[in-house]
């Protein structure tokens, strides 16, 4: 891929290669200032690592789904803010839309612009790889966030959550309820997001592996749309569905929100609920003992991805590998929240 | 003014559910207050009146409550059950009942789920929020009802004065009023605090749900505005027959205003109850509710051309949509079989609708 490189980002690299060596050389590598003899004055700059410095200028073109709701505009306004803490990043966001054609358009501008990076979180992987493949034949690094391309040629890094680890990290969650409460024939009960979309299916595929693992399945399973609303419509006919929960997951915590008022309303709280992606509602919920657990859907991606679009453009490795380039592919974990550890993930918790 | 009521009465009277036009154009039969069917023809004939129509939406809702209890049983046929469908179905129930209006009227809303959005967005602010726990609850639904209205005025305004087409205007309605609710609650899912609030609405009166209880008043107060007022028979003349009922000495844009303005505040009330049910406002509310809302309008038997429009057929539509989804899910159906069946309940109903309607010409 290196081989679509342009002269001028060649000689640009080589002027970054010889600054970060230069830095090297001044002893400030690591994110562990403990270690480097230069600790004092790197502690003093509150430099994280050398890659923060300011480099060469970057354009950076962003382009994502409307964020209608709270987890994608969290999305957004991290990869914004993301982006605003460095000096040397010009970005070109593109307003957000659920319309593939309208998003292949922003990023034809984008190619048309010649921007250094465009960081593309699709509103369809698939429907977006020929636009990113043509990105990458003109040169331009493109790092796919959370919705992947059919292609591996149509993108330089993909960085993404890992929905199927969710599933797995919520099932296997489960079937530690289950066992801690000896539950013999307990009811398993799934309300997952809008079902079309692969991270749904993904989601609900590692779900009922993991349960598969501790001989569980699931009894009751709705899907609603991602919406306060949709979530708690199909909350309200789930609970008359299935007289007894033991066990409820919510793929979405920003469809939780109708859940939980469906919970409310049916005053059905007997079940363990499992939340998903992490808001910060649901993190309040576990502090207050409403909830039992969330697993974790970062919110942060997009921002990461502007940071490995600077990265790349810059000609730059992550500090913390000894790879010297920024790998292909990142897959974030899908940790769970608990009681115990809530405290710890609460700053990431986004507002729904 | 008061003769042109008159006029109106005596032209609108004997037909109620029916056309001005037709009216004066088949005047067969001795009218028989609208209820009964006025044409022979056996059950053709029966098919076409109100109360055939009617009696087919019930025969489609009990062949749904059968195959629920067959399929579900106890879980189905329970008290709390019948009343998780009827406040599952009373938010969009009441839009319903609003958008029978319009399209009887002759016009059609898409903007309806925007409108409630923007209401139970503009409701929930911080500002009003404030406003609220200073002084009283009810500020959250006076400010629901007040946008609802607005929307609905500009809406009347455009089509009636501005001679917009009602799919455009409102078209761009549901555009902007979505993207004026997504501005002020910067995207964000806005909880309600008031207490007193969820609390009221969320609550029953002799274990029937308040939610409940609104949609019923809202749909019988529907009922007589249609059946037993100059307004319902102004509104059915118009949208029957804009002309003659501008001759019959009808103000056409006023009264279409008014319609606008009725679903405005129907979309209102409606915000208020989705505000109670999800403790939230938030853009995403009211999703694809004009689409909800005009297939509920339509298989209830009210013309989509406009002229004739029935408030119980309405709601048998609204509770079927209900039930159905309902059923599936205490079945454990995935909600993609469910739309296929929704989409081929739509079809047939439109299906017969033109097979009455052809009856009615041949």
């Amino acid at each position: 891929m290196s081989a679509s490189l342009s002269r001028s980002t060649k000689r640009i690299a080589v002027l970054a290669v010889a600054l970060s060596s230069a830095l090297v050389a001044a002893g400030c590598t690591s994110n562990d200032p403990a270690t480097t003899p230069a600790a004092s004055t790197q502690q003093a700059s509150n430099a994280v690592s050398d890659n923060d410095a300011p480099g060469k200028k970057v354009v950076i073109g962003f382009s994502g789904p409307a964020a209608d709701h709270g987890w994608l505009a969290a999305v957004n306004n991290s990869a914004l803010a993301e982006a605003k803490k460095y000096s040397d990043i010009e970005l070109k966001a593109a307003e957000g839309t659920n319309d593939a054609s309208a998003q292949i358009a922003q990023i034809e501008t984008f190619i048309n612009d010649k921007v250094d990076a465009i960081v593309l979180l699709p509103t369809d992987g698939a429907a977006l790889t020929e636009i990113a493949t043509k990105a990458m034949q003109a040169g331009i690094p493109v790092i796919n966030v959370d919705r992947e391309f059919s292609s591996p040629f149509a993108a330089r890094a993909t960085i993404l959550g890992d929905n199927y680890g969710m599933g797995v990290s919520a099932g296997t969650y489960a079937c530690k309820i289950v066992k801690d409460k000896n539950l013999t024939n307990p009811v398993i009960a799934e309300i997952a997001g809008i079902d079309a979309l692969p991270l749904t299916q993904d989601r609900s595929k590692g779900f009922a592996d993991a349960l598969k693992a501790c001989n569980q399945t699931v009894d009751n399973r709705v899907a609603a749309e991602f919406t306060v609303e949709s979530g708690e419509k199909q909350a309200s006919n789930l609970l008359q569905a299935a007289p007894k929960i033991d066990v409820l997951w919510n793929h979405d915590d920003d469809q939780g929100v109708g859940v939980m008022a469906a919970l409310d309303q049916a005053n059905r709280h007997e079940m363990a609920f499992i939340g998903g992606a992490g808001s910060a509602n649901a993190m309040r919920w576990i502090q207050e003992g409403k909830m039992e657990a969330t697993v974790i859907y970062p919110p942060t991606q997009a921002a990461d991805g502007i940071k490995l679009a600077r990265l790349i453009a810059q000609n730059k490795g992550l500090s913390d590998l000894v790879q010297v380039e920024v790998p292909n592919r990142v897959v974030l974990n899908a940790p769970v929240v608990t009681k115990e550890n809530v405290e710890q993930y609460l700053p990431l918790g986004f507002e729904s | 003014m008061s003769a042109d009521v008159t006029k109106v009465d005596q032209a609108g009277e004997p037909v109620a559910g029916r056309t001005e036009g037709e009216a004066t154009a088949t005047p067969s039969g001795p009218p028989v207050g609208g209820a009964a069917p006025r044409r022979e023809g056996g059950l053709a004939g029966f098919l076409s009146g109100p109360a055939g129509r009617n009696a087919g939406l019930v025969l489609a809702l009990l062949l749904l409550v059968v195959v629920g209890i067959i399929t579900a049983g106890d879980r189905f046929a329970s008290p709390e059950n019948a009343l998780t469908i009827l406040r599952l179905g009373s938010v969009i129930g009441v839009v319903s009942v609003g958008m029978t209006f319009v399209i009887s009227g002759g016009g059609i809303d898409l903007s309806v789920g925007a409108i409630v959005a923007l209401s139970s967005v503009w409701a929930t602010t911080v500002a009003t929020q404030t406003m609220a726990a200073n002084y009283h609850w009810i500020v959250l639904v006076f400010a629901a009802l007040v946008v609802g209205a607005v929307c609905g005025l500009v809406n009347g305004v455009l089509i009636a004065y501005g001679r917009m087409a009602p799919f455009i205007a409102t078209l761009a309605m549901l555009a902007a009023a979505r993207g004026l609710a997504e501005i002020i609650a910067k995207r964000r899912t806005q909880i309600i605090r008031e207490r007193g609030f969820i609390d009221f609405f969320g609550g029953s009166v002799l274990g029937i749900p308040v939610l409940v209880i609104m949609f019923a008043i809202v749909a019988v107060v529907g009922w007589v505005l249609l059946n037993r007022t100059t307004f319902g028979r102004r509104t059915l003349a118009i949208g029957g027959n804009p002309e003659a009922a501008r001759l019959a000495g009808i103000r056409v844009q006023r009264q279409t205003m008014y319609l606008y303005i009725l679903l405005g505040v129907a979309c209102g009330i409606a915000a208020v109850m989705i505000m109670a049910r999800t403790t939230t406002g938030t853009s995403t509310h009211g999703t694809l509710y004009e689409l909800d809302a005009i297939a509920a309008v339509v298989i209830g038997g009210t013309l989509l051309s406009g002229g004739r429009g029935t408030i119980v057929g309405t709601v048998l539509g609204v509770l079927i949509f209900t039930t159905l989804t309902n059923v599936f899910t205490l079945n454990n159906l995935d909600t993609s079989t469910q739309a296929v069946a929704k989409g081929a309940i739509i079809v047939a109903a439109v299906l017969l609708q033109q097979r009455v309607s052809r009856t009615r010409s041949g």
